[in-house]
């Protein structure tokens, strides 16, 4: 270790950037596989690829999740992302009749703009994060903090209302897409018949 | 672990995904890249709940609280999706300019029943 680093890690509570712990080292390779399918993801002229690249770059925050000690929420995001949500947006590519193999107007014209914007948050973000909280340590030793036992009994003693009203959401949004998608037009079966 | 890692790693998701939402022209894909964005957001509710120790664990509550919503909300955004689709043939949203101003109906859309001028939601209800 470098007489800075010690310095710093002297400085702070945990040790430096410079002497990475193995966690470290997993979350960031991790990490930088999860962000480069989030690349390709919103890139990709293939719609088809893009969604499976979501499922890379959601599998990937799973991992994180369970590096930071999240089991259940894990688990969760495995079985709720990449089981329903990929399946749906896949369900919906299809019923949408998206081309197959590359479209090139995939993107729109403001591309560059939107670059920009992207650009311009990104490093306003990265800035103020690194700026804030540079010296903080997390300490993942210890009991662990995302077990099921632990989300069972904080989200059963604590967070029991919040908890109903979400499942009367989750009722709502259900009627409400059952509604939407429902086709009960007498115009609108006449006018697909003519077509 | 540095919470550095992780809120780095959040705050260049949710740039990527705003990137997508800005510059991605097919409404599903908007859609994905909302994902993106909201996958972001848990990654740094999880960090910052393990690394404040909270006795309630509000982050992690807050992010499952969070999934269910996006679950509820990509099921509503597909339903609106089909639907516009089915009405309009398209599910581009630069060509969605009904309700812009100052933009004339593109009349390249004329494919299936879109593009009538009266600029209804419902143009086969008004033929």
């Amino acid at each position: 270790m470098t007489p800075a680093a010690t310095v710093a890690a002297a400085a702070t509570n945990g040790p430096g950037f410079l002497s990475p712990t193995g966690v470290e080292i997993a979350f960031l390779l991790v990490g930088l596989a999860t962000f480069g399918a989030a690349l390709v993801t919103v890139t990709t002229k293939q719609l088809v690829h893009a969604a499976l690249w979501l499922v890379v770059a959601l599998g990937g925050i799973a991992v994180e999740y369970l590096l930071l000690t999240a089991e259940f929420i894990a688990w969760v995001q495995v079985l709720i992302y990449l089981g329903s949500v990929i399946v749906l947006l896949l369900f919906g590519l299809m019923l949408t009749k998206a081309p197959i193999g590359r479209s090139p107007d995939a993107d729109s014209g403001n591309r560059w703009i939107a670059l920009g914007v992207a650009v311009v948050a990104a490093a306003s973000l990265v800035w103020v994060v690194v700026d804030a909280f540079r010296t903080t340590w997390i300490d993942l030793d210890g009991p662990v903090q995302g077990s099921t036992k632990v989300s069972g009994e904080i989200l059963f003693q604590h967070w029991v209302l919040p908890f109903e009203a979400l499942s009367v959401l989750l009722l709502a949004a259900l009627i409400g897409a059952i509604v939407l998608s429902r086709r009960n037009d007498p115009a609108d079966a006449r006018d697909k018949g003519k077509r | 672990m540095h919470l550095a890692y992780p809120a780095v790693l959040a705050a260049l998701l949710f740039c990527t995904g705003l990137y997508g939402v800005l510059a991605r022209r097919n409404a599903i894909l908007v859609l994905m890249s909302v994902e993106l964005m909201l996958n972001a957001v848990n990654l740094n509710l999880v960090a910052f709940d393990v690394w404040l120790r909270d006795t309630l664990h509000a982050g992690q509550a807050l992010t499952l609280f969070t999934i269910a919503i996006a679950a509820a909300e990509i099921g509503i955004g597909l339903a609106i999706v089909l639907m516009v689709y089915r009405n309009r043939g398209t599910s581009d949203v630069d060509r969605l300019r009904d309700t812009a101003e100052g933009h004339e109906p593109d009349p390249n859309t004329t494919g299936g029943s879109t593009a009538d001028t009266t600029s209804t939601a419902r143009p086969e209800v008004a033929a």
